[in-house]
């Protein structure tokens, strides 16, 4: 048997140490459910702009123009989205949503393929190559990194009217290719494809070529991925641009034609506008959504 | 930084650079160049003639209240977009990174608003700002606040900065949160056993870690609220009311799209280049200091 | 069948001088090591026989051919490389058959050879894996595989061993032998390891700085190592190496702040006080001597005991001792002279007796 007096401050410290234990727990529990707390909060704050839109957009013109600003479904949800994809916006623009949605879809794809098309073949040939001016190219790529499209936006759109190239797709998309940042990333990439693995294919008869479309594109695939969605939503979302380059209806993008649509506010079908945003958004977001694992790793290694 | 093992091949890497280059120097050094020589050229009333008149269209552009207004909205404009964004990511990725249920789930459900276009973010909180039609402005005006940012500045000015900081949080809170996460959690545990409580170790291990986060992110921000919020200000308020909302962006597309001024309109440009590529200064200046880490 | 010639190859990367003219030459079928510290340009010498550096002059001939200024693709040579470079996105069996399809190798024929490899290398239910779906040992034989199936005239190994746990070189060590027995394929192993070298190599390239100091078989590298780098970097625990110098008549040598050894093979060219340093391997020690020993450390291994200690001069000395000294203190320690190495004071060079009759020093003659 133990001595009494040390057995009960032996039992004493346990009981203590059991309380701070319980309270470091309730403490822990507290401060998770406020966590929550806050990320709820934080996330419904985010998404309110977009439930209103999408809420509204299942009204009729009436109840959004009294500023009823319903929260929650309405009936009228198949009927606002019809007349937006196939007709647009009745007052103002009539340029049907579907057409301006194909042109979106062309300009992001156009831009996200053509980017990386060209910026893996330059990073290829800065990389696996020695020859004359092979820091002057690559110098003169990555000084395009400091000035965005939108800063030279009037003295390119001078060189592109200069080519005749207004209203065309090649116009749009051409000068939004013009950037560093996916040539930066595969160089970045291709700079940790071990030497040996060259030399293996040096070994094996592979000539540049061959190990481009071998090995280096498949090891590439998720790089490409990374750089699809963002390049995606990057040429998806162009405004200034496209609104300098584009004066008819047959180029014209839906982030513009929104814009447009709105127009005098007193003949806004703010219905349709609702519509038209939802659907504006949809591709973009699903894109970034379904893809969000390589896009974050795209993002993230883009940036470094 | 290169590799040791290269292709022998001479004129293959020059076909294979050429798209890219000749896309670059056609809309990239040409139009450059030229802004930097039309910006010492000033047309007369017709277009017809042309002279040479050195620095007159930079000195008259600073000597313009209106375009130092500009600035002056611009840096306003800048500062509030950047500190709502990047303090409100912070928050949001400090929460997230907490080991608790749910986290990845959080996270998809910040991320998306980076998909949206910066015009259509400013339509989307047309409906929360607009005096008759949006939440929180009909509310407004119902308790009797004057609410109407289509004719007052300052109110124009909070609408913009809230929609575009908006769009931007989700991709600050992206990289907060992979900064967070790559901080050694050896580095908080030995903190925590040092006795320092959550506050304080938030402040004194945690924020200057992510220091080189912060600061990558202030430029990147600082460049978005410069450049891609044009989509934001032409939706929301088209510049107004009476300029208030006119950043250097927007007056640079108004002078040269509605008001031909070419002279003008390239020295705007060239004063837009240098300080970008101030920014890009510092940033790289940092990417230096980032090796000694 | 195939031999290699290398003609007198220098390399320099900028100014840095890292081979200094080599010559060497493999018999057809022979396994040749290629051994050295890190930096002594041993891998740069494989790589300009695989043609993956270009040599700056000299010439590589193999079966005859002067393939100096071929592609390695063209040189009809199979290279494993350190972390194997495997294909990370091909299976197993495109790893193997990669250079074969490059080649225009009808189908069947790659199968066959793809099978028969996988086979010898116990590979076969492994073809259609990724490699990150393998062991490193696994990997190891995949990559052994893909020169295999080439049937190259040469072998190439960069250092193939050194990813592996100590368990699996071991035994990685004895497949590779076997292997290229039974192929027969003339080849150069490169490592730093020199049991690996002891072990698979026919003849030792043993390399410093850049130049070749011994080209031998093992046991002669072993027993008659050609300069004090090559005694000191072949066996384990090092050889000891103690200043000394040259007795009247160069009979013996006289250890500094020690006795007088007598060398027990002939006498050493020349004159009294010539600088000499004596090597002596751990377990060519024996107590009971002239040399008192304080031990600083003990190291037991079993069957016997490491001991590392000082000389009264403050020289370190370690000895390997069969089973455990009866004492810790001071130990009596001598030479057993028929196992001394004498070295060149000065140059570090081997200096073998002279027979009687020729006592001459040669470095007077000229």
């Amino acid at each position: 048997m133990m001595h009494g007096p040390v057995a009960t401050i032996r039992a004493e410290a346990i009981a203590r140490a059991e309380a701070a234990a319980e309270r470091a727990d309730t403490a822990r529990r507290r401060a998770d459910w406020l966590t929550h707390a806050v990320l709820i909060l934080g996330v419904a704050l985010f998404a309110l702009p977009i439930w209103i839109v999408l809420m509204g957009s299942t009204h009729d013109v009436a109840t959004v123009s009294r500023g009823e600003v319903p929260l929650l479904p309405g009936p009228y949800a198949v009927e606002n989205y019809a007349a937006a994809w196939t007709e647009g916006s009745a007052r103002t623009t009539r340029v049907p949503v579907s057409a301006m949605m194909l042109n979106s879809f062309v300009m992001a794809m156009l831009i996200a393929v053509g980017k990386i098309a060209i910026s893996i073949l330059s990073a290829y040939a800065v990389v696996f190559f020695s020859f004359p001016g092979r820091l002057l190219a690559f110098w003169a790529i990555f000084i395009t990194l400091m000035l965005p499209v939108e800063v030279r936006i009037f003295p390119t759109f001078q060189v592109v009217s200069d080519l005749g190239l207004v209203n065309t797709y090649t116009g749009l998309i051409l000068p939004l290719i013009a950037s560093a940042t996916a040539t930066l990333l595969f160089r970045q990439f291709f700079l940790t494809i071990p030497d040996e693995l060259v030399e293996a294919a040096k070994m094996d008869g592979a000539g540049p070529l061959r190990f481009f479309k071998d090995v280096v594109l498949p090891l590439s695939t998720t790089n490409i991925a990374a750089l699809f969605v963002i390049l995606f939503v990057y040429g998806w979302n162009q405004y200034l641009w496209p609104l300098l380059i584009t004066t008819s209806a047959d180029v014209e993008t839906i982030v513009i034609g929104i814009v447009k649509m709105i127009g005098a506010e007193a003949d806004t079908e703010w219905n349709r506008v609702m519509a038209t945003t939802v659907l504006a958004l949809l591709p973009p977001v699903a894109v970034v959504i379904l893809m969000q694992r390589w896009f974050v790793k795209g993002l993230v290694e883009t940036e470094k | 930084m290169r590799k040791k093992v290269i292709f022998p091949q001479v004129g293959l890497p020059y076909l294979l650079l050429l798209p890219q280059l000749a896309i670059t120097f056609v809309f990239f050094f040409l139009p450059a160049g030229q802004a930097i020589w039309f910006s010492f050229l000033r047309q007369d009333a017709f277009g017809i003639r042309t002279e040479f008149v050195g620095l007159e269209n930079f000195v008259e552009l600073f000597q313009d209240p209106l375009y130092l207004d500009s600035v002056w909205i611009t840096l306003v404009f800048s500062f509030w977009v950047t500190a709502l964004a990047m303090s409100v990511a912070l928050g949001l990725a400090v929460l997230a990174d907490r080991h608790i249920r749910g986290a990845t789930a959080y996270k998809t459900l910040l991320i998306w608003p980076y998909a949206i276009a910066p015009a259509v973010a400013a339509v989307l909180w047309i409906f929360i700002f607009h005096p008759q039609i949006g939440l929180l402005g009909k509310f407004l005006n119902g308790i009797g606040v004057r609410w109407d940012y289509k004719l007052n500045g300052t109110q124009a000015l909070i609408t913009v900065i809230v929609a575009s900081a908006w769009k931007q949080v989700s991709y600050n809170f992206l990289f907060f949160l992979a900064g967070l996460q790559s901080i050694p959690r050896s580095v908080l545990e030995a903190a925590a056993i040092d006795g320092a409580s959550p506050a304080r170790r938030f402040w004194t291990v945690v924020f200057p870690l992510l220091s080189p986060t912060t600061f990558f992110l202030l430029v990147i921000n600082l460049t978005y609220a410069f450049f891609d919020t044009f989509g934001v200000i032409d939706a929301l308020t088209k510049g107004g009311p009476a300029k208030a909302t006119s950043t250097l962006i927007y007056r640079a597309y108004i002078d040269g799209r509605v008001n031909l001024d070419l002279g003008s309109s390239s020295a705007q440009s060239v004063v837009l280049m240098l300080a970008v590529i101030a920014l890009t200064a510092v940033q790289f200046r940092f990417i230096e200091r980032k090796v000694h880490y | 069948m195939a031999t290699l010639t290398v003609h007198g190859v220098p390399k320099s990367f900028g100014k840095v001088a890292v081979l200094h003219g080599i010559d060497l030459s493999v018999a057809d079928g022979e396994m040749i090591v290629i051994v050295g510290a890190s930096g002594c340009g041993k891998s740069t010498l494989l790589r300009i026989v695989a043609g993956l550096e270009t040599a700056t002059e000299g010439r590589i001939v193999i079966s005859g051919a002067d393939v100096t200024r071929l592609e390695p693709a063209e040189r009809d040579i199979a290279m494993v490389f350190q972390n194997y470079a495997l294909y990370p996105h091909m299976s197993v069996f495109e790893n193997m058959s990669y250079g074969l399809r490059i080649r225009g190798v009808p189908k069947p024929e790659i199968a066959r050879r793809v099978q028969q490899a996988a086979e010898m290398l116990g590979l076969g239910a492994l073809l259609q894996r990724r490699p990150r779906e393998l062991s490193g040992g696994q990997r190891q034989r995949v990559a052994m595989g893909r020169a295999i199936v080439r049937e190259p005239k040469l072998f190439l190994f960069d250092e193939p061993l050194s990813n592996l746990d100590a368990k699996l070189r071991v035994a990685m060590r004895a497949e590779i032998k076997r292997l290229q027995r039974r192929l027969g394929v003339t080849s150069l192993f490169v490592t730093h390891d020199q049991v690996e070298a002891m072990t698979l190599g026919d003849r030792l390239v043993v390399m410093n700085q850049g130049r070749a100091a011994q080209v031998a078989t093992p046991m002669e590298i072993f027993a008659r190592p050609a300069d004090t780098y090559v005694a000191g970097f072949i066996g384990s625990p090092a050889m000891n190496f103690l200043p000394a110098t040259l007795t009247e008549g160069g009979l013996g040598a006289r250890i500094a702040d020690g006795p007088v050894i007598r060398f027990a093979d002939g006498p050493r060219p020349g004159m009294a006080g010539r600088a000499l340093t004596l090597g002596i391997r751990p377990e060519h020690f024996a107590l009971g001597g002239p040399l008192p020993l304080t031990p600083d450390l003990i190291e037991p291994l079993g069957s016997e005991t490491v001991v590392h200690g000082r000389l009264p001069s403050g020289q370190e000395v370690t000895l390997r001792l069969a089973g455990m000294p009866a004492s810790l203190g001071t130990l009596e320690i001598g030479i057993r002279a028929e196992h001394l190495h004498v070295f060149d004071g000065e140059t570090g060079l081997r200096m073998d007796a002279q027979p009687a009759a020729a006592l001459t020093p040669a470095w007077q003659g000229g």
